[in-house]
């Protein structure tokens, strides 16, 4: 089984349009959306839901009142300003580490599961869709992408699918990390922008660091032909493929707005070029 | 005053309005708290005249004194630890130095080094003193950077936070504590449902906020629709334009090409200082 992570660094770049766009393509793969934070990809697929889980990230502290000395050992131990001189818990900042449970004399805290959001499994009109809905304000985004690529992998074994196609999160953190590892291909989407240029040379590093092998992808590379010879030379210079250059146009929005992939709503240019782009990347990852 | 920008969504126009509202009020702060992916000074341009690395704890284990007896590993919630019969393995990259390893040593054998995650830089252009953050290639935490980068800000003054995209915690990490929220967001479906999750947040942290619509024309009037229905101010709405793409493309921010731009951002400022109540 083949894994495709799509990742752009740079956030806005089109990774789920094109994620939708090669979801449509692909024939026999599984669809896994890693952009925890802010999911978008449901909104082309429409997934029908067949199993939800709960996904709790890291515990958190929580106090008995009745118990607490006021000792303030729990406040001068944690180092995450979870914890005020008065006692009062901020949730937000609780890392979850159970120092303050450790430090306390009376046992008034205990570490209990946060309800952190959901993981779905679905059926899609291209097939099944593992994905996530991480509350607000909530952390470990990491953990959930691991939750959300773990529920694809069963998935592709159980239906015998050969290929998982990933949408990744923009950044190149901790989640961004969590959807990258151990993939066999990423494909770097970006455009011919100087925050994009910037954005990707700092991706790709992050690529060559776990050692998983790149391929890039210019989007609206007509908006500044110049940047974009610029990106080709550089990636040249890396020796990274590049397996397409999508030009600006605003039917990639009108797909988008209609709750479509931009190959069932076009057979114009930019669908044939998506088309190539994909072959491309296939035969990078079937040989 | 302190402004964050903010979005749900990446690519919707954080930086382009943080750079060019910063240059049309001038005299601010600009704090680029995108450490993953920061590019607000492509805009501005500013000579970087101060460094400084950003350091995280981590354990160090005594060897001679360690009796390999798996208490920290057991502790650490990260698994950052790993104990083998005759050694002790340190994750750093998983390690969030909360400290515990330590506390639970009975032969304190572990003590801390600090290893660096990251970069603060500051320099100073067009009236902008102006600060980023950079977190190392391979590393997974932005928040000790941003933690770093927050204790920068002067109150006193004004300030404009560029926050990085998404809901979770290195939003929550650079946009707490702002005194109004701009929320940038584009007119289509990815754009109205990340808006959403970004009004969550910003509610969540009672921050006062209103929309910008960048690429005003391209997909559909539901945003608009949502913001009037919700009763959210609509703050400016720019129009999708072949010509601010492109100045954006090479770096330029488009308030010092179009100057009826420059106003509109002044009166921005004011409208968000009477709101905010300021």
């Amino acid at each position: 089984m083949n894994q495709l992570t799509i990742i752009s660094g740079k956030g806005g770049t089109g990774k789920t349009s094109i994620t939708a766009a090669f979801a449509y393509l692909a024939e026999n793969a599984v669809l896994a959306d890693c952009d925890v934070d802010a999911a978008d990809l449901h909104l082309i697929l429409n997934p029908a839901v067949k199993k939800t889980m709960g996904f709790h990230g890291l515990s958190i502290a929580s106090i008995d009142k009745e118990k607490c000395i006021d000792c303030k050992k729990c406040y001068e131990s944690c180092k995450f300003d979870a914890i005020d001189k008065d006692i009062t818990f901020n949730k937000d900042a609780c890392e979850g580490c159970g120092v303050c449970k450790y430090v306390c004399p009376e046992e008034a805290i205990s570490m209990v599961d946060r309800d952190s959001g959901f993981a779905y499994i679905s059926e899609t009109r291209f097939g099944p869709m593992s994905h996530a809905r991480l509350n607000t304000a909530e952390e470990a985004s990491g953990k959930l992408v691991t939750v959300v690529r773990n529920n694809a992998k069963d998935i592709a074994e159980e239906k015998k699918k050969n290929l998982i196609i990933i949408d990744g999160p923009p950044g190149i953190g901790c989640p961004v990390i969590s959807a990258i590892t151990g993939v066999d291909l990423v494909l770097i989407i970006t455009e011919p922008t100087l925050s994009a240029i910037h954005d990707l040379e700092r991706i790709l590093g992050v690529a060559n660091h776990f050692n998983i092998p790149a391929v890039v992808g210019i989007n609206k590379y007509t908006i500044n032909k110049d940047n974009s010879r610029k990106i080709e030379q550089y990636c040249k210079e890396q020796g990274i493929d590049v397996v397409g250059k999508i030009p600006y146009n605003v039917v990639m929005t009108e797909a988008m707005v209609k709750g479509k992939s931009v190959i069932e709503f076009s057979d114009g240019d930019l669908a044939n070029r998506i088309t190539d782009m994909w072959s491309k990347v296939k035969r990078r990852l079937f040989g | 005053m302190i402004i964050s920008i903010a979005s749900g969504k990446g690519g919707t126009g954080k930086t382009t309005i943080a750079t060019n509202l910063a240059l049309s009020i001038g005299e601010v702060q600009v704090i680029d708290c995108d450490v993953e992916e920061p590019n607000a000074n492509i805009f501005f341009n500013a000579e970087i005249k101060e460094r400084e690395d950003v350091t995280v704890e981590i354990p160090e284990i005594d060897k001679e004194k360690c009796n390999y007896c798996g208490k920290c590993s057991e502790f650490c919630a990260y698994n950052a630890l790993a104990v083998v019969p005759s050694n002790v393995l340190v994750f750093p990259e998983l390690c969030h130095s909360c400290g515990g390893c330590a506390i639970v040593c009975p032969q304190n054998a572990i003590t801390w080094m600090r290893k660096p995650v990251g970069k603060i830089e500051h320099g100073v252009t067009n009236g902008v003193d102006f600060y980023q953050g950079l977190l190392n290639v391979g590393e997974i935490q932005a928040i000790p950077v941003i933690k770093e980068l927050k204790k920068k800000v002067v109150k006193e003054g004004n300030v404009i936070i560029d926050a990085p995209p998404g809901t979770s915690c290195p939003v929550i990490e650079s946009i707490n504590g702002s005194e109004y929220c701009i929320l940038v967001t584009e007119p289509t479906p990815f754009g109205l449902h990340d808006l959403k999750l970004a009004i969550d947040v910003v509610r969540h942290l009672y921050i006062p906020f209103g929309v910008i619509i960048n690429r005003d024309g391209v997909g559909d009037k539901k945003v608009e629709m949502f913001c009037q229905t919700e009763k959210i101010p609509i703050l400016l709405k720019i129009p999708h334009s072949e010509e601010i793409a492109n100045l954006y493309s090479i770096g330029i921010p488009f308030v010092k090409k179009l100057p009826e731009w420059h106003e509109r951002f002044t009166e921005l400022f004011k409208q968000i200082q009477e709101e905010g109540g300021t």
